[in-house]
């Protein structure tokens, strides 16, 4: 009903160019307004909780199986209470190592930076920025979240099962993990791995269509497409790449499910395990690899393009400056998205892939460096000669820009294919990826619930905590990660349990060590935020409207805006969100909605012609 | 233990919150907050060339002091060129690394919120743009070019008198297959894999017959080596770091990857000082629980000791003769003369080992 009404309200907009019925709700029951709402702003809550809760449990996984790689011979016992039969004589078992490993990916990659990230602001501020009053269907957006919901609960419940979750890594090859007798994670555990990716794919589908639809057809008057801020060029090809990318995860789940549990043989051919030759021929292990390198390569942007979108926003507004190259940039999503399709090979190098794909593969690779550099440059020329507020957010979009750097610096020697030879499933690349793709998105989710908190819960957060969030989490990222490269260059392969049968790999005990301290002191710096959030949810400083002097839309909401999100009329958008610090201009801010007819002394040469639109359509209006 | 983890966690938090709320009350007394350009701004923009100071030293340090645990040179002839494109990279990437870092963090100390001062009003600049879309594009062009060279020479065939070995993944070890005196693997077949015949020898073929299985591998110096790599139950990946050598085994789909080794075990313990030095291969591609196990040793000979041994190894079909019987009757004769080959030579092998061994101590 709800959604029938407000896409009656969005057209109303844009036919008349006014519409001054008020959008003020009944209050619906406790179960319509905080469980299955259809506002965009709930259900955006609802997925930063979620992945907040997934956040916890990913790093969690992550401190449990650092103890493990930097203290081998510790005695780990005192997690008895928690991990139970898991821990055998004091040790981690070395299966549960691997399911730990593999849940620690799933969870991060796909709870946390996927749905936490994009389900957040790509709800929250898609029709905030745009000037909408809610999706295009809050119904289909409401399921996205149940489904997604659905989809925990599936995932969660695989880690209590007795014979673990699903334990192949989180790209799960088969025949590992097609092979139900190869190892117990690949039983029940990745039976329930792959229910839950299911549905959490359609979850993903439900947004991303959402998200295109909203953006294209209900932006208010005024909002064209050169005048949205980055954040919604970055949701909108972030959800394009989603649409086309995430049904070929599904597709290829679906054949394991087959090759699984009813005999197929898509990726299985001449098998002998446990003492018998399985009658499976013909398939081929390397098939999964292209389908699920299909998305998970786009997967990478999936989780990087909002993030990047976020600072580019965070960054202009407390930098005091438009963004540098507004259309380089949007240009650059662009490429980067198109790229990102047709570079999947690189993660199969050295899998026997023909060695002429290789080649082909290296170059799409680099050239998809050049983009992510032009990004990397304006982010720089926009704090040069700025008015620089460092804000918690603004401190966090700084520490991404320098994680995206380092990361993505790194890829140009793992994406040439003689290089990899030697780096590929090594700590090198667990480096490379965890600055790139884990800290650098991670890094930008923060940044945007600093930025968004005032809009989403009509209070301030503290922000001398994210200033003591942000230092430690930033030295503290950069201490895990970056001695990671050394071990990766002295050969350490990845998902190992143990370094200390080999030769080669029996040194860098100490920085092992040394790694793993940094990584729980992270995560527990993490528990700040959490404290912060929670806390000023309730007890925060009351915000003010604008409190960052922003220029975009969502801040000329009321304070607690209400299903709809303006009272009266929507806003009529002008300008472009970047007018700050424009010279002639009284502030060092001139908001969107502001006509440049009210603005003459700070009109640059072409803008006036557009005062004369500004002014005829005050007069119709 | 983990009770008393839960409860300084608590009391932790008790703290936080209460300090929280004592410099919440600060604030509102000082007014701080309404201000753009506080203390608080004034250190942040401070710590952030503090941070890359510190940082900087701290890259320098580690760098320097993790260079004695890098595996040595390179131990054969592509390893040593892609280990050159790699520092080369590394070396690129490194400067841009610090030049961005330097603006990344100073700018934001120069730049700091003023009360006073308007930030410079500065959309575009086509020019700029097109200069750093432009370096980037050539300067990976040419990194591209020259990775692209040295990958096409690494992935060409494998010269006609490359010494085969066969190596085999399942969980959790390798297993090595050698052609034996006829230069030329036998075929295999995953159905005739049993606990003897691990990896599936088919005694259907004649070239099969001499064929011989080792605990360990073992190449000649300076020669063309090619792995031929197989699995028979889930993902395996053959990684010799010493080569620069890195390729999966795949069920279903044989792979391979030739190299020239120059250097000897012999030779690399002389040259690392370590005595117990020894080459080996590791599993890169997550198998299950013992993943991390999959170790076995390489031995790099010289030619003539290489070739002793060679001759020394018993063949699968000498050491069990019960796999006559999975001889096709046509080829029993074959495949008898083939023991009686490999009996003769082992035996003038290993007396020759005996005489070399005399010889040595004498």
């Amino acid at each position: 009903m709800d959604s029938i009404e407000l896409q009656h309200h969005g057209h109303a907009v844009h036919g008349h160019g006014h519409d001054d019925h008020h959008e003020d709700h009944e209050e619906g029951t406790f179960l319509t307004k905080y469980i299955f709402s259809q506002d965009h702003k709930v259900i955006a809550k609802q997925f930063l909780i979620s992945g907040i809760f997934w956040a916890l449990i990913g790093g969690t996984l992550s401190s449990l199986f650092r103890l493990q790689l930097g203290f081998p011979d510790m005695d780990m016992s005192f997690l008895k209470p928690i991990l139970g039969g898991w821990i055998e004589d004091g040790k981690l078992n070395p299966e549960f190592y691997l399911a730990m490993v593999t849940m620690h990916g799933t969870i991060m990659v796909f709870f946390v930076l996927t749905a936490g990230l994009s389900g957040t602001f790509s709800n929250f501020l898609i029709p905030l920025q745009i000037g909408a009053r809610d999706m295009a269907s809050g119904f289909l957006n409401m399921l996205s979240y149940w489904f997604f919901f659905a989809s925990s609960v599936i995932m969660l419940w695989s880690m209590f099962i007795e014979t673990g979750p699903a334990s192949g890594g989180w790209v799960i090859y088969p025949p590992l993990s097609a092979v139900q007798t190869a190892s117990p994670g690949s039983g029940l555990g990745m039976t329930m791995w792959l229910s839950a990716m299911a549905l959490f794919i359609v979850s993903s589908l439900l947004g991303s269509i959402n998200y295109v639809s909203t953006v294209i057809n209900m932006r208010t008057k005024g909002m064209t497409f050169t005048r949205l801020p980055l954040t919604i060029w970055a949701f909108f090809f972030t959800a394009i790449i989603g649409i086309l990318s995430f049904p070929v995860l599904l597709s290829a789940a679906l054949l394991l499910i087959f090759d699984r549990s009813m005999g197929t043989s898509f990726y299985l051919s001449e098998i002998y395990i446990n003492g018998e030759a399985l009658p499976n021929m013909g398939g081929s292990p390397i098939l999964f690899q292209h389908l699920f390198w299909f998305l998970g390569h786009p997967e990478v942007y999936i989780v990087l393009l909002p993030a990047l979108g976020i600072t580019s926003e965070i960054i202009a507004v407390n930098s005091r400056k438009p963004i540098f190259g507004y259309k380089a940039m949007i240009g650059s999503i662009m490429a980067i998205t198109l790229l990102s399709f047709i570079v999947w090979a690189h993660h199969m190098f050295v899998t026997g892939m023909n060695p002429f794909l290789g080649s082909i593969f290296m170059f799409l690779t680099l050239i998809i460096a050049i983009p992510s550099a032009v990004k990397a440059f304006n982010y720089i020329t926009t704090l040069w000669r700025g008015n620089i507020v460092f804000t918690p957010g603004m401190l966090f979009s700084i520490g991404l820009v320098s994680f995206f750097i380092s990361g993505g610096l790194t890829g140009v020697a793992l994406g040439n294919s003689a290089i990899d030879i030697q780096l590929h499933d090594t700590y090198f690349v667990v480096a490379h990826f965890h600055l790139v793709m884990g800290s650098a998105s991670f890094f930008g989710m923060v940044a945007g619930v600093y930025h968004w908190f005032p809009k989403m819960f009509g209070r301030m957060m503290n922000e001398k905590l994210g200033y003591v969030h942000f230092w430690i989490s930033f030295v503290g990222i950069y201490c895990v990660f970056f001695p990671m490269h050394y071990t990766g260059i002295a050969g350490f392969p990845r998902r190992y349990y143990s370094f200390t049968s080999y030769e080669a790999f029996k040194t860098f005990g100490d920085l092992n060590a040394f790694i793993s301290t940094a990584a729980i002191i992270t995560f527990g710096a993490q528990l700040i935020f959490v404290y912060n959030f929670f806390y000023s949810i309730f007890r925060g400083r009351r915000a003010p409207m604008n409190p960052w002097r922003a220029n975009t839309l969502e801040w000329t909401t009321p304070i607690n805006p209400g299903h709809g999100n303006w009272v009266g009329e929507i806003p009529h958008v002008y300008r472009w969100p970047y007018d700050y610090s424009k010279p002639g201009a009284d502030e060092d801010f001139i908001m969107q909605t502001v006509p440049y007819a009210q603005t003459p002394s700070s009109n640059l040469e072409g803008e006036e012609d557009l005062v004369e639109d500004s002014t005829t359509e005050k007069a119709h209006a | 233990m983990f009770y008393l983890i839960i409860a300084a966690l608590v009391l932790l938090f008790v703290v936080i919150g209460l300090l929280v709320r004592a410099q919440v009350l600060i604030d509102i007394f000082t007014k701080s907050n309404e201000k753009r350009g506080g203390l608080s701004n004034q250190i942040n923009g401070f710590l952030f060339p503090v941070f890359f100071v510190v940082g900087l030293a701290g890259f320098i340090w580690v760098t320097l002091s993790s260079r004695k645990y890098y595996l040595p040179d390179s131990a054969s002839i592509h390893g040593v060129r892609t280990d050159e494109l790699f520092w080369i990279t590394m070396g690129i990437i490194t400067i841009v690394f610090i030049a961005t870092h330097v603006l990344l963090f100073f700018f934001p100390y120069i730049y700091q919120f003023k009360e006073d001062r308007k930030a410079l009003f500065y959309p575009v600049n086509h020019r700029l743009e097109f200069i750093w879309t432009v370096i980037p594009a050539i300067v990976l062009s040419l990194l591209v070019f020259s990775g692209w060279k040295v990958w096409s020479d690494i992935t060409t065939e494998a010269p006609s008198n490359a010494v085969v070995v066969e190596i085999v993944g399942k969980q959790f070890n390798w297993m090595v297959r050698y052609p034996g005196s006829d230069l030329s693997l036998g075929k295999h077949n995953f159905r005739k894999i049993d606990d003897l015949n691990t990896v599936g020898i088919d005694f259907s073929d004649k070239d099969a017959f001499d064929d011989f299985m080792a605990g360990e591998v073992h190449i000649p110096v300076n020669k063309p080596i090619l792995f031929k790599i197989r699995a028979r139950d889930v993902l395996h990946s053959v990684f010799a770091p010493h080569f620069r050598l890195k390729m999966d085994a795949v069920p279903g789909m044989p792979t391979k990857f030739w190299f020239t080794p120059t250097i000897t075990t012999a030779d690399m313990k002389a040259k690392t000082g370590n005595a117990d030095f020894t080459y080996e291969i590791a599993c890169t591609e997550i198998c299950g629980r013992g993943h991390f196990g999959m170790r076995i040793p390489l031995i790099v000979h010289e030619q003539a000791e290489y070739d002793t041994w060679f001759k020394a190894q018993q063949s699968f079909l000498a050491k069990n003769p019960d796999y006559l019987k999975m001889v096709p009757d046509n080829l029993k004769k074959l495949a008898e003369e083939s023991i009686q080959d490999n009996k003769k030579s082992t035996t003038v092998a290993s007396l020759e080992r005996v005489s070399q061994s005399v010889a040595k101590s004498n």
